[in-house]
């Protein structure tokens, strides 16, 4: 069932398949991120604190919570996304194998060039398909014949059977569905090691949420795969591991943060959760 | 709990003769006043055109837009070709100026500023400049550079247009820059762009059709400019594509002809009114298509 509305019926995830493989499989991944005790505030805001957690290679991480629970904002720390906005700060270390990221003499640029990003709504730029897909590449100063780049790109999201005759015409006219597996190719196309999707499939219908949904699967072979959800039953389908994120009231002051609940095997947090918060989000009774 | 349903009024009616008489006499009056409110507000505008294409064509010809300009107003016949040359000139001078600091100073304000006091401060002296009559700036040019340097010259005409027309491109480019929707700067920025990057590869080329539009509105407003040409520009008769000599431009010469008691000299304002109207359409139009050139096809 691909029906991405809110989760009132959530109950469990699909049938829990083969675990006990599984499990043992992905535990022997390397780490790529290591974070601890992160947390970010903007202004005297503090969104969301002390998030600790592990993002294993060639798996897809989920993070899931109510609104308000800070996991964009931490998804936006992982490619330094926050620096964007005035008066973001973060606190904590995250290590992107084993280097500090917010270390001063880190470059955010060279972050974003190894760790790509998909936004929730669907961002194409007002220019060719091709010249979409051939951006990344461009402003890392490749010249000179990108085809091969654009289409191994457009291939790999899923979406070069479909546009192949039409690489001139703007990306503006794809449909939805389509216009977020170009920035998924686009994504792909400046061959970052992690890709961070923030709500990809919220801005579109069923069969195109179960398009992207496929080509995630796909293209986790190859690629760290980190994914803000608030479809439930989304991150029980694609995802190895789930970050469970509330937000809980503060102690000074009137504003609300969030803290990192439970994160497990996403079979277990769906099936076995150890915090009840978790339980009573992921049964449907609150959020 | 089971709910009654509404009764359907028989027969059922959804014709305008269901409306009560009040409605449809406002209805009817609405639509009136604003169509005559439409014939009135084009009446000026025809009568403009059509007064200057009548006036004007009569003495337009080859030989009026390639002759010099009679030294005596008395005299019938002449041309306007050095005041075209005038007005492509400084006008072109002015453009040059104004635009590219204009758009850097947009993009100024609206990607690098964070609206900072700075930027503020720029944005309101903006606002107030383009409230500036222009005669103020002509005499604000004719003090610092032609009484400094005792000449009068076609580039302290364009100095004085290009003060013109720099805050109405500050303004309409700053707005455009705004329409461009964050998520478009956000994508450039996670796929490893620095922000110059950004700016010149997304932000400009998205906002690029309005930009045009905003530059070719100064364009067309300095073009007509009078008052801060007569005492910046000089006079000439024959054409100069010097810019460091006298001018004339066609505005101006309106302004002298039209002011004189002679049938030429009246002829040759309408000729030059005609002449400048076609200019400003002409480049308009020229400067649409290079825009929907460059928008990508979709």
């Amino acid at each position: 069932m691909s029906d991405p509305t809110p989760a009132s019926t959530a109950l469990a995830p699909s049938p829990p398949a083969a675990p006990a493989v599984d499990v043992l499989a992905v535990q022997e991944e390397p780490t790529v991120f290591d974070v601890q005790g992160l947390s970010v505030h903007y202004g005297a805001f503090r969104a969301v604190r002390d998030v600790d957690l592990q993002i294993r290679r060639h798996e897809i991480t989920a993070f899931i919570g109510p609104s308000g629970c800070g996991k964009s904002t931490v998804l936006r720390c992982f490619n330094r996304m926050n620096d964007l906005i005035e008066g973001a700060r973060v606190e904590g270390r995250l290590r992107y194998h084993g280097v500090d990221l917010y270390d001063p003499a880190v470059q955010p640029v060279e972050v974003r060039r190894r760790i790509g990003m998909v936004f929730q709504k669907p961002n194409p730029f007002p220019k060719s398909i091709y010249d979409n897909v051939a951006y990344g590449p461009r402003i890392t100063g490749q010249k000179g014949n990108l085809d091969d780049v654009v289409e191994r790109s457009l291939r790999a999201a899923a979406l070069w059977d479909e546009v192949k005759d039409r690489l001139k015409r703007s990306a503006l006219s794809l449909s939805g569905g389509q216009q977020q597996r170009l920035c998924i190719a686009r994504a792909i196309a400046t061959d970052p090691e992690v890709l961070l999707m923030d709500e990809p499939c919220s801005a579109l219908d069923p069969i195109a949420t179960a398009r992207i949904e496929d080509l995630m699967r796909e293209i986790k072979e190859r690629y760290t795969i980190i994914i803000v959800t608030h479809n439930m039953q989304q991150a029980a389908r694609v995802s190895d591991r789930t970050a469970f994120f509330t937000t809980e009231a503060s102690p000074h002051s009137d504003t609300r943060t969030g803290v990192l609940v439970e994160y497990d095997l996403t079979d277990r947090v769906f099936s076995n959760p150890r915090d009840e918060r978790t339980e009573s989000y992921v049964t449907g009774r609150f959020g | 709990m089971a709910l009654v349903d509404p009764p359907v009024r028989e027969p059922l009616d959804l014709t305008r003769a269901r409306l009560s008489t009040r409605r449809r006499l406002a209805d009817r009056a609405a639509t009136a006043v604003i169509s005559l409110a439409c014939v009135v507000a084009l009446v000026p505008l025809v009568a403009v055109v059509g007064y200057v294409v009548t006036r004007g064509s009569g003495i337009m010809s080859w030989e009026f837009l390639t002759s010099d300009i009679p030294r005596q107003y008395r005299v019938e016949g002449g041309g306007m070709y050095p005041a075209i040359v005038g007005t492509l000139l400084i006008t072109g001078l002015a453009a040059l100026m104004a635009i590219p600091l204009g758009v850097l100073g947009a993009v100024y304000l609206n990607e690098l500023s964070r609206q900072n006091r700075t930027a503020r401060a720029i944005r309101f002296l903006a606002d107030v400049m383009t409230g500036v009559p222009s005669i103020v700036m002509g005499l604000f040019v004719y003090t610092i550079w032609v009484l400094r340097f005792e000449r009068q010259s076609a580039f302290a005409g364009a100095l004085a247009l290009a003060c013109l027309m720099l805050p109405i491109v500050i303004r309409s480019t700053e707005e455009m820059l705004r329409l461009v929707p964050d998520e478009l700067r956000q994508g450039s920025v996670a796929l490893g762009s620095h922000q110059w990057r950004t700016i010149t590869s997304v932000v400009l080329p998205t906002a690029l059709p309005g930009i045009i539009s905003g530059a070719m509105l100064a364009i067309a407003r300095a073009a007509g400019e009078t008052a801060p040409l007569v005492f910046t520009v000089g006079l000439v008769y024959a054409p100069s594509w010097s810019v460091s000599d006298s001018s004339t431009a066609l505005s101006a010469q309106i302004f002298r002809n039209a002011s004189q008691p002679f049938a030429g000299a009246q002829d040759r304002a309408f000729g030059a009114a005609l002449t400048l109207i076609v200019l400003v359409f002409a480049f308009t139009a020229l400067s649409r298509l290079v825009a929907s050139r460059l928008a990508v096809e979709s």
